[in-house]
């Protein structure tokens, strides 16, 4: 074939067939691909990325501004991989997008904010430029938690855990809880490294590399073995990207580790009566096929009711947040904007809080909510509903 | 060029007009075997009003105006032919209303066939509609415009023959509502009593306004739906065999198949026979009367039932996913088919037909084809499977699909949603009057030409 | 190229006409007229015989002699060109079967276990008793018993493809196979040696292999006290004298195999190929008597032998109350490896 441009799967981009089946969830009932919802040009999908990319493996489209915003504006939900009709090949689709994004940030032809993102993380290892030495702050104050010095684990926070309010919040809930329940658990506080997962979603490879490799060589040398992760994103990189590079941990999201001291009876839930719904974060549920650990923990909060919205488990609608779209906002704030559209459909469910166990999908979620005039509604880490749950108990 | 772009900015909002060249490269072909052409705007207009609007600056720049829904038709209806502005309609995409003793529901002129399924299934799980086998993204709309076909066409007709009312922009601006729908609130027809223009807008292939409002019949939702699968080596058998199981007057779909992979396939004819009920006694009699009526040809040996237990649930699933599986035989992404509307008497000459075309193009062939309204008709569908990166391959298939449509309009067959080669070859071969009378009736609505042009076209 | 080793004077001088005498489709007024009908068939005449068969392979059980009576029914059939299911049918299996290359070979040694060409069959050799052959298969039609071929009276596949399927094993170094299903096993010896086809490699039953693991792992067993019915395959008809070991196994495992009256000599076949012969009204009885009888004879549980009966009988089984499962996942289940259901 005649292309002037290269990627890994170059090979297999035109048997798509553009049937849209990837726009879709298994059962149809409304558009399950985030960019597609958001700006609503077949374009924005992902059989209009794969003929684009023929398109541009061709030479008929060049490296344009509007072709780069077309390819990072997915959220590599990996609905696209779940859906497509063709066995052969639908496991390359999230592969191919992201080896596009990597020749175009080869080319240096991304979005200001993609770049500002890769910047930041080069110049302050953290997309928020803020000072490394300020990684630790969120563990300062309530809480009493230990640097990492041979524990059991290693409690990895991830950028958005250790700078974003939210994602504070989270971190902190988690800690107390894990260190509650008698965990043997570390961090590495301002010593800890950006893990990358996102990078590499967006295509720089090289910075990737260099994460990957600082990142195991610190574990190393500090002897870690076992990684419990605030986030699915990290969760993810270490769990698929990791070995690749010789990192080998056993790595958990702190959402297996409470469902196993639950089933041990080393956990004791106690009583909130509140309506609460779901939201499978991609990178744990439609990524590493996690869905009823977190399910477990809830249903095991007393007197609460567990309501599933339309779209979940393997169906889940993304919030927008991945791909790097939690820091460069391609995919919006209007209407149609995936974090929305997920809000409503929440809010559909009659719950009152909504269950979250990634630090991206709780901010998207919270922030959605807002702009939804959704005042009464809570969006809360999984943790943070278990220490509600057990607070309820002690004031009886 | 830039005026109108403003004007179009201004009717509907800048998120909703394009003219980048990713857009415009993406919304210049379709999936099939027809080159591309490219438009000049891609619009995706909300409300009808939008779509009036369009419709208005259209008639004043003379810019022809090409409406789609999912372009899966495959046969380069929505490629436009002479530029101007493609409308993506799929941002009109809300369930109007359902109106469940009356059996029908109103959808706007992009409501995808997936999202509706799953909107009944959810609310209205005892209604069901006539779901097409092409993917749920496909809208409603352009499938009864097209005389689409669904899992209920057997039993009651085109999709297109269950649209219960219709609202149009006219070429020309003009907001039409036809059937009932002039009259009062109600959806429940499109023409009966009165004098039926849904003929205007069901066929012209976007030549004669856009649909923006659609009616459409839902019938039963039966909680049991089963299926077996009569397999002959005979194929001068089928029209008797269809024509027996027709009379039982008690079947949903009828499909019947041949295609050389996978092996156990190869040299026999397949009839699947779906047929639902509400009880197990109800669908194990019906399939006991589906047996009885093909016994003769069990005790010849001619014909029999297959194990369907292994296909069961891909047969089952609507629509089927397995359905667009075939583009990638070819390790390729691609087929298009011919699929004309023919007697079914017709059958064995068009299944020979597909093997010759098959051998003299070189191509890797199918054939599906699905009987209409209680086996009045049959649509037979010669499809071949393409390697889009093989030129060579693509051409052949092109050929060979040319060389089909010759072959049925020859035989006295319609061709089915025909690209704008075979809509000549159609008009060619028609009755003069008949002729003189649709292109009449296209000028009328459309003066200027601005709907869809290159279609319905003799030069 | 290959005969079939049928002695015509045994037949000629038997009396009893056991094969027809005591076949459970076929009604004869007595024994004369059956061994006239049964000359009839041997010199190649038309014959009944050749329209009623239901290809339940019982009289190669019945005939006391061995002389392989059903396989003369196939080739006579086939000789006539006559078909029990219908042309097509019987083209779709020929095609279904086909070896194309497709095929899946395990770390296999000396000892393989053969799936056959039945996903299903895979799930099976997993676990203890298996231990250190499970990733010994092989599967695909490759390696396939051809018998089912018989069912549709095209002997003929059987003998060009089985000596191709007995080349394919040697061709690995094999020299011992565990058989998973009867029909492989009977393939292997009754079908082999009635045309004498050589078969270098020894074929060995699996239920004799299941029961020498189960005295091997007697610790581990808890005996399951259940009650069950048995269904027994058509194909465990060309290895009557394997049968015994059904209740030795379920004795073992504190299984009681329920009396009841299709059993045995008299047991029912899944009914599934006559369904394709002759229609649904003899199928259906058929099933409809053999899981009542199970039921009657205060079975909790159905167990099978062959995958193609547990797949053709167990949502019918289920609906009656019984409790499919396969002798393989009740030794499991003897063993801790899989809970009671």
């Amino acid at each position: 074939m005649n292309y002037v441009k290269e990627i890994e799967h170059a090979d297999i981009v035109h048997r798509c067939f553009r049937c849209g089946y990837c726009k879709f969830p298994s059962d149809y009932v409304d558009f399950n691909c985030p960019a597609y919802q958001s700006f609503q040009w077949d374009t924005f999908a992902p059989g209009g990325r794969m003929w684009l990319t023929r398109a541009w493996l061709l030479g008929e489209i060049k490296s344009s501004a509007r072709f780069a915003q077309i390819m990072f504006s997915c959220a590599t939900c990996d609905n696209c991989k779940e859906q497509c009709v063709f066995p052969r090949f639908k496991d390359y689709l999230p592969d191919i997008f992201q080896e596009v994004r990597a020749q175009l940030v080869e080319e240096g032809v991304v979005p200001p904010l993609v770049r500002d993102y890769f910047k930041a993380l080069s110049l302050s290892g953290n997309p928020y430029r803020r000072p490394q030495e300020e990684r630790g702050d969120w563990a300062k104050g309530s809480i009493k938690i230990e640097t990492f010095n041979g524990q059991e684990y290693l409690f990895y926070i991830g950028c958005v855990g250790s700078f974003d309010e939210v994602g504070q919040r989270l971190a902190r809930s988690v800690a107390r809880v894990l260190t509650g329940a008698g965990v043997s658990i570390g961090i590495l506080g301002p010593e800890e490294t950006c893990d990358g997962n996102d990078v590499k979603a967006m295509g720089e490879m090289g910075l990737f590399q260099a994460l990957v490799e600082e990142n195991v060589r610190k574990f190393e040398k500090r002897g870690v073995k076992k990684i419990i992760t605030l986030d699915p994103h990290a969760y993810n990189a270490f769990k698929k990207d990791y070995p690749r590079q010789k990192g080998f941990f056993e790595v958990y999201h702190y959402v297996e580790i409470l469902a196993r001291l639950l089933k041990e009876n080393k956990l004791k839930l106690g009583e909130w009566p509140k309506k609460i719904t779901y939201h499978d974060p991609c990178y744990l549920g439609r990524h590493n096929g996690i869905y009823e650990a977190p399910r477990f923990i809830l249903k095991n909060i007393g007197k609460s009711e567990i309501v599933e919205m339309r779209r979940s488990g393997v169906n889940a609608f993304c919030c927008g947040g991945g791909g790097g779209n939690f820091f460069t906002d391609i995919l919006g704030s209007h209407e149609y904007s995936p974090a929305r559209v997920r809000i409503r459909e929440a809010r559909a469910t009659g719950a009152q809080v909504v269950a979250t166990a990634c630090p991206l999908c709780t901010k998207m979620l919270l922030e959605a909510a807002r702009a939804e005039g959704y005042e009464d509604m809570e969006i809360l880490g999984l943790t943070e509903i278990i220490e509600r749950a057990t607070f309820s108990r002690e004031k009886q | 060029m830039g005026e109108i772009k403003e004007r179009l900015i201004s009717i509907v909002g800048a998120d909703a007009v394009s003219a980048e060249p990713e857009e415009l490269w993406f919304y210049a072909r379709d999936p099939g075997v027809l080159e591309a052409h490219f438009p000049d705007f891609v619009v995706a207009p909300r409300t009808t009003e939008e779509v009036q609007k369009i419709v208005q600056l259209a008639n004043e720049y003379k810019i022809p105006l090409v409406p789609m829904g999912n372009g899966m038709a495959l046969t380069g209806l929505v490629i436009p032919l002479r530029g101007g502005i493609v409308l993506d309609m799929k941002r009109m995409n809300r369930i109007l209303e359902v109106n469940e003793k009356g059996r029908y529901v109103v959808v706007e002129g992009g409501t995808s066939q997936g999202v509706l399924k799953a909107y009944l299934d959810d609310h209205y799980p005892h209604l069901r509609h006539s779901l097409p086998d092409a993917p749920p993204t496909t809208t409603i709309a352009a499938n009864v415009a097209l005389h689409g076909q669904g899992r209920l066409t057997q039993q009651y007709g085109f999709n297109s023959d269950m649209v219960t009312g219709l609202e149009v922009v006219l070429p020309t601006g003009e907001i039409c509502l036809i059937g009932s729908p002039s009259l009062g609130p109600y959806w429940f027809s499109k023409g009966p009593a009165l004098p039926d223009l849904s003929g205007l807008f069901l066929g012209w292939l976007g030549t004669t306004g856009i649909i923006t409002k659609v009616g459409l019949r839902l019938y039963p939702n039966k909680r049991i739906r089963d299926v077996e699968i009569f397999v002959t080596d005979r194929p001068e058998l089928i029209p008797d065999i269809l024509f027996d199981l027709t009379h039982l007057e008690m079947l949903e779909d009828i499909t019947v198949w041949f295609q050389p992979k996978p092996l156990m396939f190869l040299g026999n004819y397949h009839i699947t026979v779906f047929f639902t009920g509400d009880t197990e006694e109800e669908v194990t009699w019906k399939k006991r009367m589906i047996w009885d009526t093909l016994e003769t040809y069990m005790k010849t040996k001619d014909g029999g039932f297959m194990n369907v237990d292994p296909m069961k649930s891909q047969l089952i699933q609507m629509p089927q996913r397995g359905v667009a599986e075939f583009a990638d035989v070819p390790r390729g992404g691609g087929f298009e088919y011919s699929g004309p509307i023919v007697p079914i008497e017709h059958y064995p000459k068009y299944a020979a037909k597909v093997l010759e075309l098959a051998e003299k193009y070189d191509v890797l062939y199918a054939s599906a084809a699905r009987l209409i309204s209680g086996g009045h008709a049959m649509m037979f569908s010669i499809s071949f499977a393409f390697n889009r990166n093989d030129a060579g391959m693509m051409k052949r298939v092109k050929e060979a699909l040319e060389e089909a449509t010759n072959f049925a309009l020859e035989m006295g067959g319609i061709p089915w949603k025909p690209n704008f080669v075979e809509q000549k070859m159609i008009l060619k071969q028609m009755h003069p009057e008949t002729k003189k009378l649709l292109m009449a009736v296209k000028k009328l609505l459309d003066p200027n030409g601005i709907m869809n042009p290159g279609n319905w076209e003799e030069n | 190229m290959y005969r079939l080793n049928h002695d015509e004077g045994l037949c000629a001088n038997c009396l009893a006409v056991a094969c027809l005498m005591k076949c459970q489709y076929m009604k004869f007024g007595d024994n004369k007229e059956a061994h006239e009908e049964m000359l009839r068939l041997i010199n190649g005449e038309d014959t009944r015989i050749l329209q009623e068969c239901q290809t339940c392979y019982a009289c190669e059980e019945y005939c006391p002699y061995g002389n392989h009576p059903y396989y003369l029914i196939c080739e006579r059939r086939e000789a006539k060109g006559i078909y029990t299911a219908p042309r097509p049918i019987t083209k779709q299996w020929i095609n279904m079967t086909q070896m194309q290359g497709k095929y899946m070979v395990g770390e296999v040694k000396e000892r393989a276990i053969s799936l056959c060409y039945i996903p299903t069959l895979g799930p099976l050799a997993q676990g203890e008793i298996f231990a250190g052959l499970s990733s010994s298969v092989v599967f695909g039609a490759e390696f396939m018993c051809p018998a089912v071929h018989t069912h549709f009276a095209k002997m003929s596949v059987v003998k060009e493809r089985l000596p191709k399927v007995v080349e394919n094993i040697v061709k690995l170094g094999v020299k011992e196979i565990i058989c998973l299903h009867d029909e492989c096993y009977g393939t292997f010896t009754s079908i082999a040696k009635a045309y004498g086809i050589e078969v270098p490699f020894t074929p060995i039953y699996y239920m004799d292999y299941l029961l020498e693991r189960l005295r091997d792992l007697r610790d581990k067993i808890r005996p399951l006290h259940l009650k069950a019915a048995y269904q027994r395959p058509c194909s465990n008809r060309l290895i009557p004298d394997k049968n015994r070991l059904v209740k030795e196994i379920l004795d073992f495992i504190g299984v009681e195999l329920v009396s009841r009256t299709y059993e045995g000599e008299n047991a029912l076949c899944c009914g599934e190929v006559i369904r394709s012969i002759s229609g649904y009204r003899l199928a259906d009885d058929i099933q409809e008597r053999n899981l009542s009888d199970m039921v009657q004879a205060g079975a909790e549980y159905c167990v099978f032998n062959c995958p193609a009966c547990m797949t053709v009988l167990s949502e019918k089984a289920k609906k009656k109350g019984l409790k499919p499962v396969h002798i393989v996942e009740l030794c499991q289940m003897a063993i801790g490896e899989k809970g009671v259901g």
